[in-house]
């Protein structure tokens, strides 16, 4: 699915460079569930904005589903990431003056599906995440949790073939993280690849594979020690979240 | 190409910004009102000033005899110099710069005009066809005289709405095809006008076919006075043409061209000249100030369209990573502040055109009948559309090219 070779990745600011990748070698595969770590400067986001085509890089070689991604135009870039790819953010990058539902339906108009059409599937997906009822709310009449939520049916709408999410978790308690990580796994057990980033442990012990960078190198890539029986409240494995949605996360 | 799904987005996008909505289309709505109400202000002035020196502000040339004050090829001086007909006549043919021409016969003795019992004096002017236009007269029912008249010696008259009011009291409305006493000769009622340079003495006047009156108040082929108007662009060439007159008379009548007592003068063209700068003065100063208007709306404009594209510059970054393309993002943008400048831009039409669809009944001095040039003010519209769509095309376009990275990183 990703394949990286001797990724480079420098910023330039003014005569100063900085080199933040340097030289990536990674491969992973269709239907994997990876989390990138290391610590807070060591190119994590860098990397991920690479792989979601959102920047360029410097040198090396990245292909994604077979496909050489090196000097495309911004058109055919955008192309690419309304085909391929949906994104997760931190601070979850809603369109303010839209809707739940019509933020989720968004990534469908640039597929150029019509509005009753796309608006109807977006309320499946909001479904699926458990918030149908709020699909007229606007985005800050929505909790952080239910925000990430809206933002994880947008991104996947469109049937992206790989989900990117820069730590995805990283402004909400862990209660809603672990409800949104339960998401991205049932995501992932449909098939769909994806790639988080965070630097919190619990989180990648819920991913299947671990890749911790350092200075712009991977220091390690191994197979986490799944986390187990982390019922939050303190009963079962299972987690219930408000809507009352059975996440099933045992592993 | 219309795509209704992005109208769709579009009006979406509008009716959830309305502060921003709102700020451009207030610079246009503003800028096209005020452009207006000045087109219309201006149109006013002039009217105004055209109808207080109404009479005065044509082009025009009287001309009338008197004694002769030089002695001139062996002659004394104090001999008469009288008009005929034939003066009117060869000044007719032979004056290029002649627009209308009428000669005058006055009557020495009697101005008593009758209509059953009522006995008034009034002006008696006997006059050619053309006179209606030079002293720019306007027939509010039947006609004026005409050639026809003229040749056929016909008794008609047309009388002033006063004069026909003072004759005919209750009976004025029917009083077109009445025959009216003049001097004790029955003349048939033809028209009515009014002349507007708002002198009541113009107004207590009855017209006459020259020949008529020559025919009838024996006056055989004397003229007492002619009168025209000049075409010129400039004072010099006016005066040209005076001169011209002066010699040509002079040569006829064998008096000395420059003998002011034989022949005597009078012309508005100096004034005329003076209104038509003064004409061309407002207009100038309405342009400036159309342009200073046209221009502060255009950077009114602008200057939004800048700052809503700053302000929207996450939105796009989020908008290209679900993957707009740069043409859907610069289109957007355009065709909403197309949009919303078409839409301020009509706003600020009505309520100009609406203003002075109000105040156009005003007739104050100086100050008349306001109108504004509507396909001047739609032009001005569709600049400012067009610049609005300018200004913000240079920063969209800058912001669908940036790497959707960028823009997500601007706080
Ligand atoms: N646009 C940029 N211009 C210049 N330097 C940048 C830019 N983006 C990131 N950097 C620098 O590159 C390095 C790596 O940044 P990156 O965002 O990839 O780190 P990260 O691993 O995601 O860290 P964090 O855990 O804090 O998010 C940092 O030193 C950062 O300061
Ligand atoms: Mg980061």
């Amino acid at each position: 699915m990703i394949t990286l070779q001797n990724i480079h990745k420098s910023y330039k600011m003014g005569l100063n460079s900085l080199h933040v990748l340097k030289g990536i070698n990674l491969e992973i595969e269709k239907g994997e569930l990876v989390s990138i770590m290391g610590s807070s400067g060591s190119g994590k986001s860098t990397l991920l904005n690479i792989l979601g085509i959102l920047d360029n890089y410097d040198e090396g070689e990245y292909r994604l589903d077979g496909k050489v991604i090196a000097g495309l135009s911004e058109t055919k870039a955008a192309l690419m990431r309304n085909e391929y790819i949906g994104f997760v953010f931190q601070s979850f990058n809603l369109i303010s003056f839209k809707n739940a539902l019509e933020n989720v339906a968004l990534p469908l108009y640039y597929k150029k599906i019509s509005r009753k059409k796309r608006n109807k599937i977006a309320m499946e997906y909001l479904e699926k995440v458990g918030l149908m009822d709020w699909a007229e709310h606007m985005p800050n009449e929505l909790s952080g949790g239910q925000k990430q939520r809206v933002a994880i049916a947008r991104s996947l709408i469109a049937n992206p073939k790989v989900i990117f999410a820069d730590e995805p978790t990283g402004a909400l308690d862990s209660v809603t993280s672990f409800e949104v990580m339960a998401i991205l796994r049932d995501i992932n057990k449909e098939g769909i690849t994806v790639i988080i980033v965070t630097h919190e442990d619990d989180i990648s012990r819920m991913t299947k594979r671990v890749v911790k960078l350092k200075d712009g190198n991977i220091e390690a890539d191994f197979a986490p020690k799944p986390l187990n029986n982390f019922a939050l409240n303190g009963s079962g494995t299972y987690l219930r979240d408000k809507d009352d949605i059975l996440l099933n996360i045992e592993t | 190409m219309f795509d209704l799904d992005k109208w769709q987005e579009i009006l979406t996008t509008i009716k959830k910004n309305k502060l921003r909505t709102f700020l451009t289309g207030f610079s246009v709505a503003w800028g096209i009102f005020m452009l207006i109400i000045l087109l219309g202000s201006g149109k006013g002035l002039e009217n105004g000033f055209e109808n207080e020196f109404r009479g005065a502000a044509k082009n025009s040339l009287w001309i009338w005899t008197g004694r002769t004050s030089i002695a001139h090829n062996g002659m004394n001086p104090g001999r008469p110099v009288r008009f005929t007909n034939d003066d009117y006549e060869n000044l007719k043919n032979n004056i290029d710069q002649r627009e209308y021409i009428s000669g005058r016969f006055n009557i020495r003795w009697g101005n008593q005009v009758t209509y059953k019992n009522e006995v008034h004096s009034f002006g008696i002017r006997n006059v050619h066809p053309e006179y209606e236009f030079i002293e720019a007269l306007t027939i509010t029912d039947g006609r004026y005289i005409n050639q026809l008249d003229l040749d056929n010696f016909r008794k008609v008259t047309v009388i002033s709405t006063l004069v026909r009011d003072m004759l005919f009291r209750d009976d004025a409305d029917k009083a077109l095809g009445e025959y009216i006493l003049v001097n004790g000769i029955p003349f048939k009622v033809v028209g009515f006008f009014e002349d507007e340079s708002q002198n009541n003495n113009n107004m207590r006047l009855i017209y006459v076919p020259i020949s008529t009156a020559q025919m009838v108040f024996s006056g055989g082929n004397r003229l007492h006075e002619i009168s025209m108007t000049i075409h010129a662009n400039t004072l010099e060439e006016a005066q040209r043409a005076e001169e011209n007159i002066r010699n040509r008379l002079a040569a006829v009548h064998n008096f000395n061209p420059d003998d002011r007592r034989a022949l005597g003068t009078w012309n508005s063209f100096e004034n005329y000249m003076q209104m038509q700068s003064l004409f061309k003065g407002i207009r100038l100063f309405i342009w400036i100030i159309g342009i200073g208007t046209i221009i502060a709306g255009i950077v009114g404009v602008s200057n939004i369209m800048v700052i809503v594209v700053k302000e929207r510059t996450r939105e796009i970054g989020v908008r290209k990573a679900l993957g707009a393309t740069p043409f859907s993002v610069v289109s957007l943008i355009l065709f909403e502040s197309v949009l919303i400048t078409t839409f301020a831009g009509y706003i600020g039409l009505v309520f100009g055109v609406g203003l002075l669809e109000i105040i156009s009944g005003i007739d104050a001095p100086f100050f008349s009948n306001p109108s504004a040039d509507f396909r001047l003010a739609v032009s001005a519209t569709l600049l400012l559309i067009f610049a609005g769509a300018l200004a913000g095309f240079v920063p969209a376009q800058r912001a669908a090219r940036i790497k959707p990275i960028e823009a997500l990183r601007d706080e």
